[in-house]
């Protein structure tokens, strides 16, 4: 048994949603320095000039690289050797959000009620997804994401007859539908099985992971490939004027699943791919 | 083409503005979002007055981070203009003549423009730091429990942006 204190979760949580919303993790942000150099389009290449010009003044000039600083989602990976002392986890986690939406000069961008619509004026609380893992240990980590593309995200309830031709055509019709409002470039999370919610939870993770990573699985990894192309193929290109970078990259995470379907879930996010992970 | 747009954006300007165009905006221009746009909508409808003379005015899509100590103001792009297509023919009706956003319109908001010569222009989304540097001034004045939700009144200089959709109707974006 390890005992952690809650301090350190909040100080670290703090600490974390202020770097995802000052600096781009370096798999994003060099690919979006190298989509600059290859795209053709000429408005395209000027808006990637902007996106690199973009990310150079949040850096060094220290701020936040989109005025989206998000809701703030937080994927809580706990060893079940681990007592946490101090505070209730998620109070914890809250409070962490809380102080580095307030110290980072983020935007508070949370109501708390969807129909009445009060603003929280903290960005609390956030989504927080929690797992038991072995040992000891507790991996955090934090991925702020604005809404322009999570309101482009689309789930489908596919039959197992829609095979992987329907995987496909569900993946290039939501890029589509998303179009210049996700702001493009973008990145492509894709949960493929389990349930309902499960392929959502699935598509949200994937977009945690690296770019230019792929699945462990041969058959995923090639689509994943497969899709890139195709999705880069479309001509949306960057703010949507058309070129050949729609996305920076498109990740697929699966799950088991029944045997009457093959729920998809995509979830779209910006070039504004944010996120951190640390273990305590 | 390249051009340099001085607020306030009369109609015989609107009309020089081609879909495509590159411009860089100069003058005073508002920011006003998605809660601001359902107060002002609802002022509207029951007669009354708006907190602002939005004729020939812009209204630029954007709710800021908050400024740190010695800025101007924060983290500033633009946000999804689809969410205003409800409320922007009853604004584009009253004078407006300016939107800055990102996205689509919907086919009522361009039907609106060509009746009313209005334009409308995209700035890069995500490029918020980037975009916070052309703005010179910034108060807030209107709805301020909105928070990052208030309008606010900005003086911009060379702000970059593209004619998206011009007061003919033509648009860049077309169905992919």
């Amino acid at each position: 048994m390890r005992t952690v204190n809650t301090d350190i979760i909040i100080d670290n949580i703090k600490e974390m949603c202020i770097e995802a919303n000052y600096e781009l993790s370096s798999d994003v942000s060099e690919r979006i320095i190298q989509a600059e150099k290859t795209e053709d389009n000429a408005i395209g290449k000027r808006i990637l000039g902007q996106l690199v010009e973009n990310m150079d003044i949040a850096k060094n000039d220290r701020i936040p690289i989109c005025q989206d600083t998000g809701m703030t989602t937080v994927f809580l990976k706990v060893g079940q050797d681990v007592h946490f002392e101090g505070m209730y986890i998620e109070d914890a986690v809250n409070e962490g959000i809380r102080r580095g939406y307030e110290e980072g000069y983020l935007r508070k961008s949370v109501v708390g009620d969807p129909l009445d619509r009060i603003n929280t004026k903290d960005n609390t609380p956030g989504i927080i997804h929690y797992e038991i893992t072995k040992g000891d240990k507790v991996e955090i980590t934090i991925a702020p994401k604005g809404f322009g593309s999570e309101n482009m995200s689309r789930v489908y309830m596919l039959k197992p007859a829609d095979a992987v031709e329907g995987v496909k055509n569900a993946v290039l019709e939501t890029v589509r539908l998303a179009g210049p409002n996700a702001c493009p470039p973008i990145v492509v999370g894709v949960g493929i099985g389990g349930n309902f919610e499960k392929c959502t939870y699935l598509a949200k993770k994937a977009l945690t992971r690296k770019l230019g990573s792929h699945s462990d699985k041969p058959h995923i990894a090639a689509l994943e490939d497969e899709l890139y192309e195709a999705i880069n193929k479309l001509d949306i290109g960057p703010g949507g004027l058309g070129g050949k970078t729609t996305a920076l990259g498109i990740n697929i995470e699966t799950y088991p699943t029944h045997i009457a379907g093959m729920p998809v879930a995509i979830n779209i996010c910006c070039h504004v791919n944010r996120h951190v992970t640390r273990t305590i | 083409m390249e051009q340099h747009v001085v607020t306030p954006l009369t109609k015989d300007k609107v009309k020089d503005l081609h879909a495509g165009d590159y411009v860089y905006i100069t003058g005073t221009i508002y920011s006003a979002r998605d809660a601001a746009h359902l107060r002002m909508y609802n002022s509207a409808v029951a007669g009354e007055d708006l907190p602002l003379d939005i004729t020939n005015q812009i209204i630029y899509y954007l709710g800021p981070t908050p400024a740190k100590p010695g800025q101007v103001i924060g983290s500033a792009g633009p946000t999804t203009s689809s969410r205003m297509d409800k409320y922007t023919p009853t604004l584009l009706d009253m004078g407006l003549t300016g939107m800055i956003g990102k996205g689509k319109r919907s086919s009522e908001v361009i039907d609106s423009m060509k009746k009313n010569t209005a334009v409308y222009f995209a700035s890069v989304g995500g490029a918020g730091a980037l975009l916070s540097k052309c703005i010179k001034k910034s108060k807030v004045i209107a709805y301020d429990d909105l928070g990052t939700e208030a309008i606010r009144e900005m003086y911009v200089e060379d702000f970059p942006a593209i004619v998206v959709i011009d007061s003919d109707g033509n648009n860049m974006y077309r169905d992919y």
